[in-house]
């Protein structure tokens, strides 16, 4: 009870106040807008939140973090462009409502779904806080080391069809982690006699290239698209009412969100593809999700907004981050010499639960918002792309200057920017550069530290943690190599001229077209009006 | 359609083939460096205390993983596509040298006069070049350079231009601007 009232006491200050209100506005406008998203506003940030006291800036960061999310799901319902890329689910069946003219019920169930995710893992954080305050401490560095190998490894892993280019960008990070004086002899690795290169590759620099940088790239190369805003009628509350309906969907989505942001590596696409597909089995109306349901709403609306809270269980309680936004936020905690990991819930249990309060404030403040402004948020997707793009390069600099005042840096941002473009260009993943930098070193003073007091390879895993997640390792690596081995097909290096079957797709695509357009065109006179999923 | 058939044919083909290439190159140079750029101790208590350990399994993992990458490619010649694609990489280019340029012109002509410049040159160069846009531009310059110096106090020193300035203004040019 002391601790709560600790906590309480720290959240009731005025400057704390303040950034929960900033970051949670902030948050909703910076998602509401396509092309920012909550990685660049973080990147950008994070610098700013430096002269912060820890819980302020930790604040603000999480606001943005927590609250983005709502505001994304503005364009993707109205627009079809999801505002933040986890929003993308959201596009399936929050677009067709607005065609069918429920936009206002479709951003209503939005808002409602994610207030159940986002108060749900808060719950089930403080729930658990308990057991982590007992498990945490059982955590030596081996543990560490062992649950930051497993994070490379699900990161990597979940990144299905691209896990070659995952693991070998993931390989680039942890070589940037190692640039620099190294701390044991103090030599020098990789700096080519080069002085600026001898304090190592910064992180904050090497985020915001690859994040913002990257993206003002890509909105100043691209072309400004036209944005039309259907009007809508109803009220915004309706959605509360209806997501009563479907508690089931609702709490099974809150309940993947939750477990796959614990999961280092994971994040929110996969909780959000997981809870999806498992809301069409429960579905007694399958076939509308794709075309405006409201359960397939629910489902990926609620499943990424649980993914926050969730996820700021492993970088709370091991001090590992399980994705890029939690990677950032590390970095505050060690400017502050706040030391995330066991020691946190033994020696400053008041500042985790003011954190978890925080969140939960977080979740009323932004509802409470959205249903306030949604009227003018939705204009700001009318920004052109290019014009945010320069608003963007803008920004970057004062992130990546105001570090150390270093036109090094900026340089170093200017070449992972153009990275970050190719990548994006290519759709290729940037994550795995960040969390390999940061999990990397982890591991090397981890493993280092835990090799100490190791004699045979057996004594690593002689504890029962060790034990268990050397155990998940091997049996995540073995699945993921059995199905890669069933799966295996030689690669097909034909031209698609020479493919007959290519031939055939190709005289039949127009039938096809034609037929399906006559389907859909006959199905919108038949029901102007769907109630299919809700 | 199950999601790794979906990742697979949204990874852009196009341009793929020479970003390989270079990353295998400059991870195989990488490799031929790092008996140079790294030191192996001798009397070493263990592998993970070695400098060189980690910088060697990285770069392993890095040629490994992009050797793969590349033998498993459907398409492995240079085609005009890839060219067309190499030549879009080129387009931010001139972004970049806008960028550096600001970074490089703050510390003498300081944080709000090139925030202001870049704003408006760029958005006259991005082609809006409408009145509005322009004042957007400017205020957006303004209230970034309040913001973030002014009011979050974020540390990015005074400019040379500023000590032109007359007393007590120039210490809050120097403070604030």
């Amino acid at each position: 009870m002391d601790i709560l009232f600790a906590a309480i006491e720290v959240l009731s200050r005025w400057d704390v106040v303040l950034a929960l209100i900033a970051g949670s506005i902030g948050g909703v406008a910076i998602g509401a807008i396509p092309g920012v998203g909550p990685a660049v506003a973080i990147a950008i940030l994070l610098p700013a939140t430096f002269s912060m006291d820890p819980i302020v800036g930790l604040t603000v960061l999480l606001g943005i973090y927590g609250s983005s999310m709502y505001g994304g799901a503005i364009p993707a319902i109205l627009i079809n462009t999801p505002g933040t890329a986890v929003n993308a689910l959201t596009t399936y069946d929050g677009y067709p409502m607005t065609l069918r003219g429920e936009a206002r019920r479709a951003l209503s169930l939005a808002y409602s779904a994610s207030f159940f995710g986002g108060v749900f893992s808060v719950v089930c954080l403080i729930l658990l806080s308990p057991v982590l305050a007992k498990v945490a401490p059982m955590f030596g560095s081996r543990e560490i080391f062992l649950a930051a190998l497993l994070g490379v490894i699900l990161v990597i892993v979940a990144h299905r069809g691209q896990m070659l280019i995952a693991a070998a960008l993931t390989g680039f990070g942890i070589f940037l982690s190692t640039v620099g004086l190294e701390p044991v002899k103090y030599s020098r690795r990789f700096t080519f006699e080069q002085s600026w290169l001898a304090s190592g590759v910064d992180l904050i620099v090497v985020v915001l290239g690859l994040f913002a940088l990257s993206q003002a790239f890509v909105l100043l190369t691209m072309d400004d698209e036209k944005v039309r805003i259907t009007k809508s009628r109803g009220s915004l509350f309706q959605g509360f009412r209806e997501l009563a309906r479907h508690p089931r969907v609702a709490g099974v989505s809150a309940g993947f969100g939750v477990l796959m942001g614990m999961i280092p590596g994971v994040g929110e696409f996969t909780a959000q593809f997981m809870s999806y597909t498992s809301a069409r089995k429960l579905s007694k109306t399958p076939q509308a999700f794709g075309r405006g349901s409201s359960e397939g709403l629910i489902a990926s609306e609620t499943a990424n907004n649980a993914v926050p809270a969730a996820a700021m269980i492993p970088l709370l309680a091991l001090g590992i981050p399980g994705e890029a936004l939690t990677a950032m936020m590390l970095s505050v905690f060690y400017v502050h010499n706040v030391v995330p990991g066991p020691g946190l819930f033994q020696f400053q249990m008041d500042f985790v639960v003011a954190l978890y309060l925080a969140l939960l404030l977080l979740n009323v403040l932004v509802v409470g918002f959205l249903l306030v402004s949604t009227g003018w948020l939705v204009y700001l997707t009318k920004i052109p792309n290019r014009f945010l793009g320069m608003c963007i390069l803008l920004l970057s600099f004062v992130g990546v200057y105001s570090i150390r005042n270093s036109a090094v840096d900026c340089g170093v941002a200017a070449v992972f920017g153009l990275i970050g473009f190719v990548l994006k260009r290519l759709n290729l993943p940037i994550v795995p550069i960040v969390l390999g930098m940061v999990l990397g070193g982890i591991m090397e003073v981890k493993l280092r530290a835990s090799m100490n007091r190791v004699k045979t390879p057996l004594d690593f895993i002689d504890r029962p943690i060790a034990l268990l997640l050397f155990c998940v390792i091997i049996v995540v690596l073995g699945s993921t190599l059995w199905r890669v081995w069933r799966e295996w097909t030689p690669v097909d290096r034909r031209s698609n001229a020479k493919k007959a079957s290519t031939h055939f797709t190709k005289r039949i695509a127009g039938r096809k077209t034609r037929h399906f357009e006559t389907r859909t065109k006959k199905q919108r006179r038949k029901r102007s009006y769907d109630h299919l999923g809700s | 359609m199950s999601d790794e058939i979906d990742t697979q044919i949204r990874t852009r083909s196009a341009g793929q083939l020479g970003f390989v290439v270079a990353a295998l190159l400059l991870s195989l140079l990488l490799l031929v460096n790092l008996p140079g750029q790294t030191l192996w101790l001798e009397n070493s208590k263990s592998f993970a205390a070695q400098p060189r350990f980690w910088p060697a399994v990285a770069i392993v993992v890095m040629v490994i993983c992009f050797a793969l990458h590349l033998a498993r490619m459907r398409r492995r010649r240079f085609t005009k596509l890839d060219m067309a694609e190499l030549r879009r990489w080129a387009e931010p280019l001139e972004y970049a040298l806008w960028f550096m340029a600001y970074v490089i012109a703050v510390p003498f002509l300081g944080f709000l006069p090139m925030s202001l410049l870049l704003a408006c040159a760029l958005t006259w160069r991005l082609g809006y070049r409408s009145t509005a846009y322009l004042g957007l531009a400017a205020l957006f310059a303004v209230v970034t350079v309040i913001l973030f110096k002014g009011l979050l106090g974020v540390k990015i020193p005074g400019a040379v231009i500023y000590e032109l300035l007359p007393g007590g203004f120039r210490n809050f040019a120097i403070l604030y601007l």
